[in-house]
């Protein structure tokens, strides 16, 4: 009896390996946290039109998706901000040739306060301010007397790196800022805190308050409705890329993301609650 | 007289064809089955020595583990601590046009590859490795640029980075200038740690007492298993508990700002670790020989005396380790801190500010890293200080029990 | 001290008291998150959560599964115990028949193992990333495949590595318990008869330890299937659209759904009921097999002191 269960468990094992050996038509995307929900999504849909083809979706943010793309751990990478130049050139210098970049959605970034705070807009130098942390107390920016409590994401977050590139001109978030591992744990935060401030996508806005923002102190504030992100007119906002490596760039997932480009995945875009391409880019 | 008994040999024989008669044949022999037919028919001491001593390489192994936990952990780190990484950005621009009258050391040098790494390129790539260089020193306009961030006093002194009010602890490794100070994930660990120290060691230390000294035996029995059950809470369900429902009562209570702060994560960083200090107080309490008990009752003390006074002391050294390896077991902890603590890199004394520690920041930052870059190193130099920080204080722990349980041996 | 006992020992009663209540709040606190636990997942249990997929929608209360994740959990902690159970019966078998007990190396293989067992998780996961994906998977890959990539990538195979080597000191402690609790005399008996050491050791000492060894195993199991920070780098995903189907896939996992649950989802009111579902399955889980160590260990004690 001893030698069946050993037969049984060696098959066992000779077949994990084998099997893991032969692979199907598969995609892997990783990347952007933001991007998560959107990707899992399409990777449904497509799944269902198309049985062949399995699509694999992980977060860790994008950070984490550029650098499986470096290290060939991925074949689509989601990144919610543009590579930088350094990730660039280690790429070139890993595959002789730059990553294929696709801009796949559009994506505005909120300002979530507590639905208690009675501030109804700021601006970008307030902002600046704020998350940097030379205001300290709402009563600053025409609120209560109280303390700012900041909320923030992870450095490996593309959010993260696009708010500190365009809203604070590159300059460092206070050392203050509660690091968040996700959007939605920022909201979160911010919707239990009376005295809290967040960014996020905005599609996730539930039980907070989105902030009308405008870019100068006395210009106009635009509040994140979908007519002033698609017209330009609000200031937050971001595309959000799919990064492929020319070599793999070919067969399965070429068509996976000329799909997610088409009318069909741009259909998908607004369910989740980001912002389709304009037909021009696409 | 020739008395000699004679015994016929004839009735030998026949005796002992008589007992054959009387008890029946004997038994066929039985061998015990040999391990292997034909080897060990052949040579039966090689096949077992050979599984002996295959028994021993393989309990070699966790003394492998522990080597190679150490080496290649330390292994990624050792350029940070040698100091061997340099991250200063300061260099003029070389010009795309200029790239055919550089000379091809200085070109490598300038797109950070070695000589013979570089001349595997073509024209090409070197031109668009030029060109992104040229990007990437361009959008660098700060003048903390010229400093190497990752040497050792980076890392532990404060600075006054450009654009900042005053010198200060700052741990920013994604940022124009990597700023990788460890003073305030030490000193969130620390405060983390203390706080479940806080908590855990009384409750734990108490119900030790009181179970295995005051309580009625049969209580024993099953509070024992009970709180042993608190263990067996993973600690990501913890986390998710002290995070979705914890933190809003203690910010109800106490009405502090933030509601995500060293408070909460040690309280439930201290409810991982009351189990450890309460079994291994439990079992060293327990194992104090009755005949200190009993002296104590015979000449008149309370229960209760009698545990405060005689059986405590006597089993201060384990209640000493228990503190030592719930303090291990507190620092090393990761899922509790990293959803409950707020992750914000300050240096401050308070313990209703949020914190971060060393655990969080390298399961929150190693998903980004680029393998073999600053950061990374960086983290896994966090990684070597927690196993050195463990290390130690389970070497006191087991030194301290070895030598109690010596001590309680030879006297009792 | 006088031997009065017509007042009340107040500071003795306060002390009875102070721990007593120690005692009660730690219980208490026990029963509170139990408590709430159930309340709160009770309502999500279902067929559906258990046995559905995520296909339907990982974040709708109303359509989620989460048999991916337990058949995740499932798939790692069998590959694990795959590995750490030899390696660990045959360090306690070596530490109890056949080390010398005061030998330089039995007590450095003892101290190994105690720190072992204190290792921060997280530093097992750093272990894991650089040792068995990148040297390990590295080095498969360069020499069975060309350098293609295959294994050198976080893979379940890499997580249960990682499991093991956490797991390998309770599996140990565990044998090396029930090792010594076969009398002697067994063994002894076994020798007279003409056994080897060996043959003793595999054919009387070992079938009677295995209650303790199954312990130990089940023990393991509970560690390994709670354990979330060594798989993070070395394994699991966020959402798969298949279960693994070899030992180089990633997979999902229990302990891990919550942490993203808790963290991540894109609703945290709605999806709370999901996260609560979910980790009351993982508590229901890591108890049972915690309370079936538990009862195996008590009934080999009670045959041990009856027989």
């Amino acid at each position: 009896m001893k030698m069946d269960i050993v037969k049984a468990v060696a098959v066992v094992a000779a077949a994990a390996v084998v099997t893991s050996a032969a692979y199907a038509a598969n995609v892997t995307v990783k990347g952007s946290d933001t991007m998560v929900i959107l990707g899992q999504k399409w990777a449904e849909v497509y799944m269902q039109k198309n049985g062949g083809t399995t699509v694999q979706v992980t977060g860790g943010g994008s950070g984490t998706g550029i650098a499986a793309l470096l290290n060939g751990s991925t074949d689509i990478c989601d990144a919610s901000r543009p590579m930088k130049a350094s990730e660039i050139a280690d790429f070139v210098k890993k595959n002789k040739v730059r990553p294929h970049e696709y801009k796949m959605c559009l994506d505005a970034l909120s300002v979530y306060v507590n639905k208690e705070n009675p501030i109804e807009k700021l601006s970008f130098p307030q902002l600046e301010a704020i998350f940097t942390g030379k205001v300290t107390n709402w009563k600053e920016v025409g609120g209560p007397d109280a303390p700012i409590s900041l909320y923030g994401r992870e450095n490996s977050s593309g959010t993260y790196e696009f708010f500190k590139e365009h809203v604070l001109n590159k300059k460092d978030f206070a050392a203050a800022t509660k690091t968040m591992p996700g959007t939605a744990a920022v909201i979160q935060g911010v919707a239990k805190d009376a005295n809290g401030i967040g960014y996020g996508g905005i599609a996730y806005g539930e039980g907070v308050k989105a902030l009308k923002i405008s870019k100068t102190n006395d210009g106009e504030a635009i509040e994140p409705i979908e007519t002033n992100v698609l017209s330009g007119k609000y200031p937050i906002t971001r595309y959000l890329f799919n990064y492929v490596s020319p070599m793999v760039d070919s067969g399965a997932v070429a068509d996976y993301i000329t799909w997610c480009l088409s009318d069909e995945g741009q259909a998908v875009v607004k369910d989740v609650g980001y912002f389709p391409l304009p037909k021009n880019l696409r | 007289m020739n008395d000699t008994i004679q015994i016929p040999a004839r009735s030998v024989g026949a005796a002992s064809s008589d007992a054959t008669a009387v008890l029946g044949a004997p038994p066929p022999r039985t061998t015990p089955k040999p391990f292997s037919t034909s080897l060990a028919r052949r040579h039966p001491r090689r096949l077992e020595s050979l599984v002996e001593k295959l028994i021993f390489l393989i309990s070699l192994s966790a003394i492998l583990l522990i080597f190679l936990i150490f080496a290649f952990v330390g292994r990624e780190s050792l350029p940070v601590i040698f100091g061997r990484t340099d991250n200063t950005r300061a260099r003029k621009p070389i010009a795309v046009a200029d790239i055919s009258h550089t000379p091809r050391a200085e070109l490598a040098l300038y797109l950070g590859l070695s000589e013979t790494e570089f001349a595997t390129y073509d024209v090409a790539t070197v031109q668009t490795l030029v060109e992104l260089k040229a990007q990437e020193l361009a959008q660098n306009s700060n003048p903390d640029s010229r400093m190497n961030t990752t040497s050792w006093r980076m890392m532990f002194q404060p600075y006054h980075w450009f654009g900042y009010n005053k010198p200060e602890f700052i741990w920013q490794p994604v940022s124009e200038v990597p700023k990788y100070n460890i003073v305030p994930l030490i000193i969130g660990s620390l405060k983390a740690t203390l706080v479940a120290l806080l908590v855990s060691v009384p409750f734990g230390v108490g119900a030790a007492i009181y179970v295995s000294q005051l309580a009625n035996p049969r209580w024993r029995e099953w509070i024992k298993p009970a709180i042993e059950l608190l263990s067996g809470i993973p600690s990501v369900v913890l986390g998710f508990f002290a995070l979705i429902v914890m933190a809003s009562i203690l910010q109800g209570a106490f009405g502090y700002a933030s509601r995500l702060n060293a408070l909460v994560a040690g309280l439930a960083l201290g409810l991982a670790v009351i189990p450890v200090v309460f079994t291994i107080s439990e079992d060293a309490l327990s194992s104090v020989p009755q005949s200190y008990l009993q002296a104590a009752l015979a000449l008149g003390a309370s229960r209760q005396q009698a545990a405060w006074q005689v059986v405590l002391p006597a089993a201060l050294p384990g209640v000493f380790a228990a503190c030592v390896l719930g303090f291990g077991r507190a620092i090393g902890e990761t899922m509790i801190v990293l959803m409950a603590s707020g992750n914000a890199t300050i240096v401050s004394a308070s313990i209703f500010d949020s914190c971060r520690t060393l655990t969080a920041t390298i399961a929150a930052e190693l998903a980004e890293v680029v393998f073999g870059g600053d950061h990374y190193r960086i983290l896994f130099l966090l990684g070597t200080l927690l196993f050195a920080v463990t290390f130690v204080s389970n070497l006191i722990g087991d030194v301290v029990v070895h030598r109690l349980k010596t001590r309680l041996e030879g006297k009792g | 001290m006088t031997l009065r006992r017509k007042t009340l020992d107040w500071s003795g009663l306060a002390f009875t008291a102070g721990t007593g209540a120690a005692t009660f709040m730690i219980l208490l606190m026990l029963a509170i998150i139990l408590g709430n636990i159930i309340w709160n997942g009770a309502a999500q249990m279902s067929l559906r959560f258990i046995f559905g997929g995520t296909s339907e929608g990982m974040f709708d209360p109303q359509r989620a599964g989460i048999f991916p994740m337990i058949f995740g959990t499932a798939a790692l902690v069998f590959l694990m115990t795959i590995g750490v159970v030899p390696v660990g019966v045959a360090t306690a078998i070596y530490l109890n028949e056949y080390a010398r007990k005061q030998s330089t190396l039995t007590r450095v293989i003892r101290a190994a193992i105690n720190n072992l067992a204190g290792v921060p998780s997280i530093v097992f996961g750093l272990f894991g990333l650089g040792f068995f994906v990148q040297f390990v998977g590295g080095g498969i890959d360069r020499l069975l495949f060309n350098g293609h990539l295959h294994y050198a990538k976080p893979a379940l195979v890499w997580a249960a590595a990682t499991m093991a080597a956490l797991t390998l000191p309770v599996m140990i402690v565990a044998t090396e318990e029930a090792l010594r609790a076969v009398p002697h005399g067994l063994r002894e008996a076994s020798l007279a008869l003409g056994a080897t050491k060996l043959e003793t050791v595999f054919k009387v000492v070992l079938p009677q330890a295995l209650p303790g060894i199954l312990t130990g195993a089940i023990l393991a199991i509970g560690r390994g299937a709670g354990e979330v920070a060594p798989i993070m780098f070395t394994g699991v995903a966020y959402y798969l659209a298949h279960l693994p189907k070899g030992v180089t896939d990633q997979f999902m996992h229990l302990g891990y759904h919550v942490f993203v649950l808790s963290t991540q989802s894109p609703d945290i009111e709605r999806t709370k009921p999901i996260l609560f579902g979910t980790v009351l399955v993982l508590l229901v889980l890591t108890f049972l097999l915690n309370l079936s160590a538990v009862l195996v260990r008590a009934r080999l004690r009670a045959g041990r002191v009856a027989g």
